[in-house]
């Protein structure tokens, strides 16, 4: 135990005598934050549009009023005739044209039938998609607004999807992919790198040349990283909650304990990449490219993995970090109970088990 | 153009009072000497006596605090750009990429120290039917038996004719019959005019230079031949006298 | 039981960086239909004595010194460090012996202090408990025990490493290429250290590119291209040269080699230092003959010498018949 000790401590010294690192490590929180929260925002805002309306009655009216006060959009043009829309898009540019049926109020009061069409740019797909939401959301939630008052059987289109996040706020989003992102960077690639430290400055080589136990030597070197990655836990909620007004919504225990699971499933995967490499280049690049890019593009922390072909949809399935983003949206921002989560708990526990004994097999305790 | 006559005594290296301080730490204090064409001068230190820093003043990589320093004819602070085109440098650490093929690493530094396109192929050719390494042309670098490795790494130091070839520890670690090899490729270039300047604190290294110079806390306490050194001192071999020089060192083990 | 014992012991290794043999023994040549047996390194080292490994750059020292330490595995042959085997019984050795690899392999980022309290602890010791072992090479470094290691110098850093290596006083110590790259004043000073150890009855096998450091050593085995040339105390070695050897020198060294290998009746020559080193078919041939021929080809100050050959003179000779 005392040799054990001993082990951590020299951990503790290197990561805190590397000052640049242990800097970046701390500020990669509040980094990764600041910029998924401001600048890589998935938010769509002032989207020029056109508006072809030939019921011109009070309810259109309405509904373009509360489409231009709104910070998403800005009323460029209004056109006349639908042979005008085609113009709108490669002319003048515009993202959007919205397109009223005639007749729109008597249609709607009575029918139910009256129509609003939402023509969007499919060049950019995505903005294509956001500003669309935002469109029929916002003449969803007018019209549910005025069935109340005049109790007339409005046709309502629901948006299931944005029902926990009304406003599509991307914070709700990214917060948790930030969460799975840097958890897995310093456990995962951390580790990896300082072991694989060890090997390219020899002193490996002494230590193996000594009676203390090779799975100690390895066992250490997660300590810190794992200390290390409860204290950018904590700066990720705390400035979540704060900062960008994301609450834990559901049990801060249970989130807290998933955490654990889903640290100690990396930092088994980097005892693995540090097992099979032998320098901090490959220790960087294997858990840098082999990690970090799958985890940004196919976890669902930037795209909905609904969205993607079959293929990547079927890789995204061993990806740690997506199980974990997906159970810290069901209790963080859903506010779900701990019973929702148990697929992603089983799925993270058989991970964890199957990492670590990979890398305790392959664990080698003389050179080659 | 009329060809240069060779001068015996022409002077290659002259450093006057050569200082380089790095705050209070005096690195290298006031060093004079001269080197002839030719000439395989040694310099000989212990670890911090100020060997690297001279040498890399020499090179144009490090501006002196003080004093002026002249090699192959240009100022070391105001020329070093041209020192450095007239110029080799081979040391034992870093002399060739492992992953480059011979004909490679030769077109390599040709190119880096702008010897013409259309002689590349000519010398390039000469070279290694001279080294008989005519077979090996495309063989990886890394592949290479160490002492052929080191011969190759001499030739491409001195590829571009330059007046002065800085060698760094350059036989260290390498059987007895290659080193001697690599040894006769130095007196070979000296006769042909090259200047040789060893760096190494191997002493049997020192007995083959013409004259060595022995850096003592950055000063130079000795400088003559291994042979008058060994009488000066009543010394058997170089080790003897520099164990005597050095012991009187104060910073030996500071940096 | 001797403090090491090796018996036939083969490794055929290739190292992925560089490709080349870097092995030990002689490996299976198949020419033709015969294929000669494989032939491994076999040699014994007695307690207290101080063993030399050497040879250049690249002939399986490490190699060798990594097997022994239980570092990699041989392919064939049997070995025992303290009568332990080095496969079956890895761990009693790594209770006991003491390693200094070829490379300074001590945390550059901890200081002199750390890294020695972090080796003890390493081997269930404390620096107090072997004091008496180290106490006159951390003397030396003590000054700056609060320096980190990268901040020492070339001579410190081999000290820092040998205290270290010696904190659990093993009975056997590995020291790979200790002195490269180190100067000449710390290499003294390392070899006189060593012989302290010696005398406390510390067992050292040592490895040395370095020709010269030879007769520091007790008994020393030559080693090229994975096979020992000889195995000898370096005063047997020595004698059993069997040659003439003189040293030649002149006002033009470079002419006089070309010329001397020019003479029928020298077998070989080859420059050292200061002078050449000429060996002579036979004995007939008197330094006064060899006078007369430089004369007449117009070298002067011509000077001969008959001297004892070197371990370097020895090598060389040997390696020719390998």
């Amino acid at each position: 135990m005392k040799q054990f000790m001993s082990f951590v401590r020299k951990e503790f010294l290197h990561i805190f005598r590397d000052r640049t690192t242990i800097a970046i490590l701390l500020v990669l929180p509040l980094l990764n934050l600041i910029l998924f929260g401001y600048a890589i925002t998935t938010e769509v805002k002032n989207s020029k549009i056109a508006i072809l309306d030939p019921s011109n009655d009070a309810l259109t009216r309405a509904i373009i009023d509360k489409l231009a006060h709104s910070e998403y959009f800005t009323i460029n043009k209004i056109i006349h005739h639908p042979s005008e829309i085609d113009e709108v898009f490669k002319k003048d540019r515009l993202n959007m044209v919205v397109v009223f049926s005639s007749n729109f109020y008597e249609e709607a009061a009575h029918t139910g039938n009256a129509q609003v069409e939402l023509i969007t740019d499919g060049t950019d797909p995505n903005t294509a998609r956001v500003i669309a939401s935002y469109a029929s959301n916002i003449i969803a939630s007018h019209l549910a607004g005025l069935s109340k008052i005049e109790k007339i059987p409005f046709q309502i289109n629901p948006q299931v999807k944005l029902l926990y996040n009304p406003q599509m706020r991307g914070a709700y989003n990214f917060v948790p992919g930030v969460m799975g992102m840097i958890l897995m960077l310093i456990c995962a690639m951390m580790t990896s790198i300082s072991i694989a430290r060890e090997k390219e400055f020899g002193t490996m080589e002494i230590l193996l040349v000594s009676p203390v136990k090779p799975i100690f030597i390895i066992l250490s070197k997660t300590i810190p990283y794992f200390v290390l990655s409860l204290v950018n836990l904590t700066t990720i909620l705390v400035l979540s909650v704060f900062l960008l007004g994301v609450p834990v919504a559901g049990s801060l225990f249970w989130l807290i304990v998933f955490s654990l699971l889903y640290i100690f499933v990396n930092l088994s995967l980097g005892l693995l990449i540090s097992s099979l490499v032998d320098s901090q280049l490959v220790a960087l690049l294997i858990s840098g490219m082999v990690l970090m890019l799958p985890v940004i593009m196919l976890s669902g922390m930037m795209f909905p993995v609904e969205n993607m072909p079959e293929f990547f949809q079927w890789i995204s399935q061993i990806i740690p970090a997506k199980w974990y983003i997906i159970g810290v949206k069901k209790i963080m921002i859903k506010g779900l109970g701990v019973s929702s989560i148990i697929p992603e708990i089983i799925v993270l526990s058989t991970m964890g088990i199957l990492l670590i004994t990979a890398s305790l097999k392959k664990f080698k305790y003389r050179l080659e | 153009m009329p060809e240069r006559v060779i001068d015996s005594m022409e002077k290659v290296i002259v450093a006057d009072k050569l200082t380089k301080k790095f705050g209070d730490f005096i690195a290298v204090d006031h060093i004079s000497f001269e080197v002839e064409r030719g000439e395989i001068f040694g310099f000989l230190g212990a670890n911090g006596a100020g060997k690297t820093t001279a040498m890399r003043m020499l090179c144009g990589l490090s501006i002196p605090t003080s004093g002026k320093g002249l090699v192959a004819g240009y100022d070391i602070h105001t020329q070093s750009e041209k020192v450095k085109r007239n110029i080799g440098y081979m040391s034992q650490k870093f002399a060739l990429y492992d992953d480059l093929t011979v004909a490679e690493n030769i077109r390599l530094y040709a190119g880096i120290y702008g010897v013409k396109e259309k002689e590349i192929a000519p010398k390039t050719k000469e070279l290694l039917l001279r080294l008989g390494f005519d077979n090996e042309r495309d063989t990886l670098v890394k592949s290479l038996p160490m002492g052929w490795k080191q011969k190759l790494a001499f030739s491409v130091a001195i590829f571009h004719e330059p007046k002065i070839v800085f060698l760094d520890e350059p036989t260290g670690g390498v059987d007895p019959v290659t080193r001697r090899q690599f040894w006769e490729m130095i007196y070979e270039a000296s006769d042909r005019g090259i200047t040789i300047f060893v760096t190494t604190h191997y002493m049997d290294e020192a007995e083959y230079c013409n004259r060595v110079c022995v850096m003592v806390d950055g000063r130079i306490d000795a400088l003559d031949s291994p042979r008058n050194l060994k009488i000066q001192y009543n010394a058997q071999n170089m080790d003897e006298v520099f164990q005597q020089l050095a012991r009187n060192a104060k910073r030996t083990d500071a940096i | 039981m001797l403090p090491i014992e090796v018996k036939n012991l083969y490794k055929n290794y290739f190292p992925a960086k560089s490709g080349k043999f870097a092995g030990i023994g002689n490996p299976v040549q198949h020419s033709g239909e015969t294929a000669t047996v494989e032939t491994g390194l076999s040699f014994s080292v007695s307690k207290g004595e101080i063993f030399g490994i050497i040879g250049p750059d690249g002939a399986g020292k490490t190699t060798l010194f990594r097997i022994l330490t239980t570092l990699i595995l041989a392919d064939r042959g049997t070995a025992t460090v303290d009568g332990f085997d080095v496969v079956k019984e890895y761990k009693e050795i790594r209770k006991r012996v003491g390693y200094m690899p070829g490379k300074f392999s001590l945390y550059q980022d901890l200081t002199v202090q750390e890294n020695l309290n972090f080796f003890a602890t390493v081997f269930n010791t404390t620096i107090a408990e072997n004091y008496y072992l180290i106490k006159d090479i951390y003397q030396q470094i003590e000054p700056f025990k609060n320096r980190r290691a990268a901040k020492l110098s070339g001579g410190m850093k081999q000290k820092l490493a040998l205290c270290c290596a010696l904190i659990h006083k093993p009975s056997v110590l590995f020291l790979d290429e200790p002195t490269t790259g180190v100067d000449a004043v710390s290499r003294k000073e390392f070899w006189d250290m060593l012989k302290q150890l010696k005398n406390q009855g510390i067992t050292i096998l040592v490895s040395t590119p370095y020709m010269d450091e030879a007769n520091l050593c007790d008994r020393i085995a030559l080693i090229q291209n994975g096979q020992f040339l000889t195995i000898d105390t370096p005063a047997k070695i020595v004698g059993q040269f069997g040659k003439t050897l003189w040293t030649v020198q002149s006002d033009n060294m470079s002419r006089l080699l070309l010329d001397l290998r020019a003479v029928k009746q020298i077998e070989s020559c080859f420059t050292f230092g200061d002078s050449h080193h000429v060996t002579i078919l036979n004995d007939q041939f008197t330094k006064t003959d060899l006078h007369k021929i430089l004369h007449e080809i117009g070298h002067t100050n011509v000077e001969i010498n008959e001297i004892n050959p070197t371990i370097e003179d020895c090598f060389m000779e040997l390696s020719k018949h390998s």
